[in-house]
């Protein structure tokens, strides 16, 4: 019982300790809020052109894949664990459809399911080993993400450009609303996604399972939940989210490629932190990791209109901004009591 | 004892036993945990499971709810044997249990802890509004207003545990185990608790009860099962128990009764006080922890440390221990200045520190027995000097015949054994390095009265041999019973050291402890 060392080190670890716990939760959310408008802000008083409605959709159109990637991975999270294979899958997916769609000039609505399953037949799998050996997440799909990788290759090793003209007709399709503004087709497809993680997560059974998984695996199971087929479930939704953002990446693309999405899953991971999901699990809204995905794209697109700086500070914000979370993370969480 | 208005259960079996144990067995590896067990519960009783630490209490539940297949026996509910995968196979059958840590999740919140899993919805999604209303008239039946919107986490253990308690209760009204779950309440949470046992007996509920506290067990339980070393003892009316006779049959044969230490012990404290201490710690602090004290500690004392929860005992101990760095004040051993920074510096001049966190602090539950005894006199040798295997065999068979440490296999993994057992390997680990100062914390905190009454004997024959020992301890009586001389400890602050003699009574202790000043 170190109640003396406790206090005196609350000042330091715990400066939210009189904010309601459930209002701490969000409080990552609204600083990831803020800090898009406060951006958006900045660059529309610093740039010409900045502050128009439509940067605000080209950031959707430019990372609606990443979005959908960012959902799958958000949901591992949720439960602790952790897919590092998702990019390696995105880019998988990219090949497959290129390659089924320009040399062997399957048609797309065939491809498509087929990806889809390829990425969620292989979600499952890796679930399923984790699972039932009861390894490391980082480990199993680590040698996911090799695996992946390592298959685009034996499919080409060169980048596939689809010239199939009904792929192209998608890709190039905008949809047009009031103003002028548009948003292309994967951006609807990223949004219907969102919205489905949201409803599943928080209206479901087995969203809440997520959840409980998340807080306390020990207690879930003794409480009597499937936390096998839910752990199972959750690899599996972010193998399907990845196979899905390497199709919508292929329509932004229009090519298939082994080197495509390196290090997405980083990014993706990086989207579900900033957007207040607890690395630890068991604590974040899908919502903020939209926000998450925003927050990058603006990085980008701030860095792309001051022109004079490489693309690489893109990556150096947003490792910097990924320090500041977690720290921001470990404040909002506090020491958790001890569990004797 | 009261008498439920419920019928009493006969030995003729008449009413029919709403859960029926029989033959169960269970081996680990190494040990055999459970030897052919019987349990019956009737509905409308609690029933107590008593044994000491190691007697198989734990493994009869997590067997009885599916959380260990039985490797022998069968499980009856309501007649028909049942033989539960899993706990929600257990759940399903009617058994449901509270564990003694809350087996909740903290990050949602109390109606979903509830409700999770059998939550009411419409076209296929939750149904939130009839969620927190079902929740909230579950929690009101039983008396408890809570905000069942609010997270759990944000609840007091005791809470979470009623919480526990209601879902239980919800999940399956018939068997309600309940584990230990009074061992970190307080007073009025454990007559808070046992008034929601109490209305759920009367509603015909049968609730198996683990305890370690004695008095707990008379007050609530109309009978008593008692396991001794993985075998029933028997199954007895609790009116036709003693406190004394039920301990008897819990440990078998007469009670280990502690050895009073001599009468003589004042006077040689007396005398000691004139001889040089082994430690003298002069206006130690560190700010926020504990204020400035001095304490001195003789070879062969025994110095109790009283004080509430949280007073900052363990905090005295951890500046002595260079576990936590001291601001402030100085420590002398053997009249040398010296600088405890790290625990690595106390160990060198021979201090050993049992924390009162034996699984989170000490003892690392993947490994052996063995490796766990070796483990501080490994560090204390360094790695470049490996300890023999015939060594370590040698040793820490010797320390586990000497302190008795049950099961007696050294190649036993340390998570299988018993509390109290846990805690003899811990006080094994640094025995082996001959310390000259023991500190020890909390060292009999949920173990049972007989390995207690063990421990108890184990530091006054060490202080007997010439070893310096700060014990802290919750329990007076125990504290009073073993030290020569006591440091009262009130908000952090060392406010009085006696004497420990006759004038030195609990309730003189409580005084100090409640207002600071020695009556």
């Amino acid at each position: 019982m170190s109640t003396g060392t406790a206090s005196a080190a609350a000042g330091l670890t715990r400066p939210f300790a009189t904010v309601s716990p459930r209002t701490r939760t969000r409080i990552p959310l609204i600083v990831t809020a803020v800090l898009l408008l406060v951006m958006f802000g900045v660059g529309s008083v610093r740039y010409e052109g900045f502050l128009s409605a439509q940067v605000v959709l080209n950031l959707l159109i430019d990372n609606g894949f990443l979005l959908v990637v960012a959902v799958g991975a958000t949901f591992v999270i949720l439960t602790g664990g952790i897919d590092l294979s998702v990019g390696s899958m995105v880019a998988l997916s990219t090949t497959l459809t290129a390659w089924l769609v320009e040399s062997h000039g399957w048609p797309l609505a065939a491809v498509i399911p087929l990806v889809l399953l390829v990425g969620a037949a292989s979600g499952t799998l890796m679930g399923w080993i984790i699972h039932t050996f009861e390894i490391q997440p980082f480990i199993v799909t680590l040698a996911g993400m090799f695996l992946a990788r390592g298959l685009c290759y034996t499919i080409s090793t060169e980048s596939i450009t689809i010239s199939d003209p009904t792929t192209a007709g998608i890709a190039q399709t905008r949809l047009y609303g009031p103003g002028g503004l548009f948003v292309s087709i994967p951006v609807v497809i990223a949004l219907a996604v969102l919205v489905t993680a949201f409803v599943v997560l928080h209206h479901t059974r087995f969203g809440r399972n997520v959840y409980a998984l998340g807080g306390n695996e020990s207690s879930a199971r003794l409480m009597g939940l499937p936390v096998g087929s839910t752990k199972i479930a959750v690899y599996a939704v972010s193998g399907l989210c990845s196979a899905l953002g390497g199709v919508l990446l292929t329509f932004y693309m229009l090519s298939g490629y082994a080197l495509h999405a390196m290090g997405m899953e980083l990014d993706a991971i990086a989207a579900t932190v900033i957007g207040g999901t607890l690395l630890t699990g068991g604590s974040g809204f899908v919502l903020g990791t939209a926000l998450g995905v925003l927050v990058l794209g603006m990085i980008q697109t701030v860095v792309n209109f001051q022109g004079t700086l490489s693309s690489w500070w893109t990556r150096i914000v947003i490792g910097a901004l990924l320090l500041v979370f977690i720290v921001l993370q470990r404040l909002m969480s506090g020491r958790r009591p001890a569990a004797d | 004892m009261a008498t439920p208005p419920t019928p009493r259960p006969t030995d003729s079996g008449d009413p029919q036993p709403v859960l029926e144990a029989q033959g169960i067995r269970k081996q680990f590896p190494g040990v055999l945990a459970l030897d052919g067990v019987a349990l019956r519960l009737f509905p409308g009783e609690v029933h107590a499971l008593m044994g000491e630490n190691g007697a198989g209490k734990s493994t009869l539940i997590k067997v009885l709810t599916g959380v260990h297949p039985a490797d022998g026996g069968t499980i009856l509910v309501d007649g028909r044997p049942h033989v539960f995968a899993d706990p929600l196979q257990a759940q399903q059958a009617g058994v449901s249990t509270v564990y003694q840590e809350v087996n909740l999740c903290p990050n949602i919140s109390v109606a979903e802890n509830v409700l999770i899993g059998r939550e009411p919805r419409r076209f296929g999604l939750i149904h939130w509004s009839a969620m927190r209303q079902r929740a909230a008239e579950l929690l009101t039946e039983l008396d408890l207003g809570l905000d069942v919107t609010s997270l759990l986490g944000s609840h007091s253990l005791a809470v979470q545990q009623l919480v526990a308690i209601v879902r239980a209760v919800d999940v399956s009204a018939k068997v309600l185990v309940l584990d230990e779950p009074t061992s970190s309440l307080d007073r009025e949470e454990v007559a808070q608790l046992f008034t929601l046992v109490r209305r759920l007996r009367d509603r015909g509920v049968a609730i198996l009860f683990v305890t370690h506290f004695l008095d707990q067990v008379f007050d609530l339980c109309d009978r008593v099962t008692i396991l001794r070393n993985g075998r029933l003892e028997g199954e007895y009316p609790i009116g036709e128990l003693t406190p004394v006779t039920l301990v008897q049959r819990m440990i078998g044969g007469e009670l280990a009764t502690l050895d009073q230490l001599s009468v003589r012990a004042h006077e040689e404290a007396a005398q000691r006080a004139t001889s040089e201490p082994f430690l003298q710690a002069r206006r130690l602090t560190r700010t926020g922890s504990v204020e400035p004290y001095d304490l001195d500690i003789h070879a062969g004392e025994v110095i109790g440390l009283a004080g509430l929860l949280g007073s900052g005992r363990t905090e005295v101990a951890r500046l002595l221990f260079g576990a936590d760095s001291a601001d402030a004040g100085e420590v002398s051993i053997e009249g040398r200045k010296v600088l405890l920074r790290t625990p690595r510096h106390a160990i060198a001049r021979g201090i050993a520190f049992c924390s009162e966190n034996r699984k989170s602090e000490g003892l690392v539950g993947e490994l052996t027995v063995r490796e766990n005894i070796v483990l501080a006199l490994q560090a204390a040798r360094g790695w470049t000097r490996p300890l023999s295997r015939t060594k370590q065999d040698e040793l820490a068979r010797h320390w586990i015949q000497a302190l008795d440490i049950r099961p007696g296999d050294p190649e036993a993994q340390v998570r299988h054994l018993s509390g109290g057992n846990q805690q003899k390997v811990l006080l094994a680990r640094w025995l082996l390095t001959a310390p000259r100062l023991l500190i020890l914390d909390e060292p009999t905190r949920g173990i049972d009265i007989g390995a207690k009454a063990e421990i108890q004997k184990l530091v006054a024959r060490l202080a007997g041999e010439g070893t310096a020992v700060l014990f802290i301890s919750a329990e007076l009586e125990e504290v009073l019973r073993l030290s020569h001389r006591i440091a009262v400890l009130r908000d952090h602050r060392m406010v009085a050291t006696l004497t420990n003699d006759d004038t030195v009574t609990p309730e003189r202790l409580l005084t100090t402890i409640a207002t600071g000043a020695d009556s």
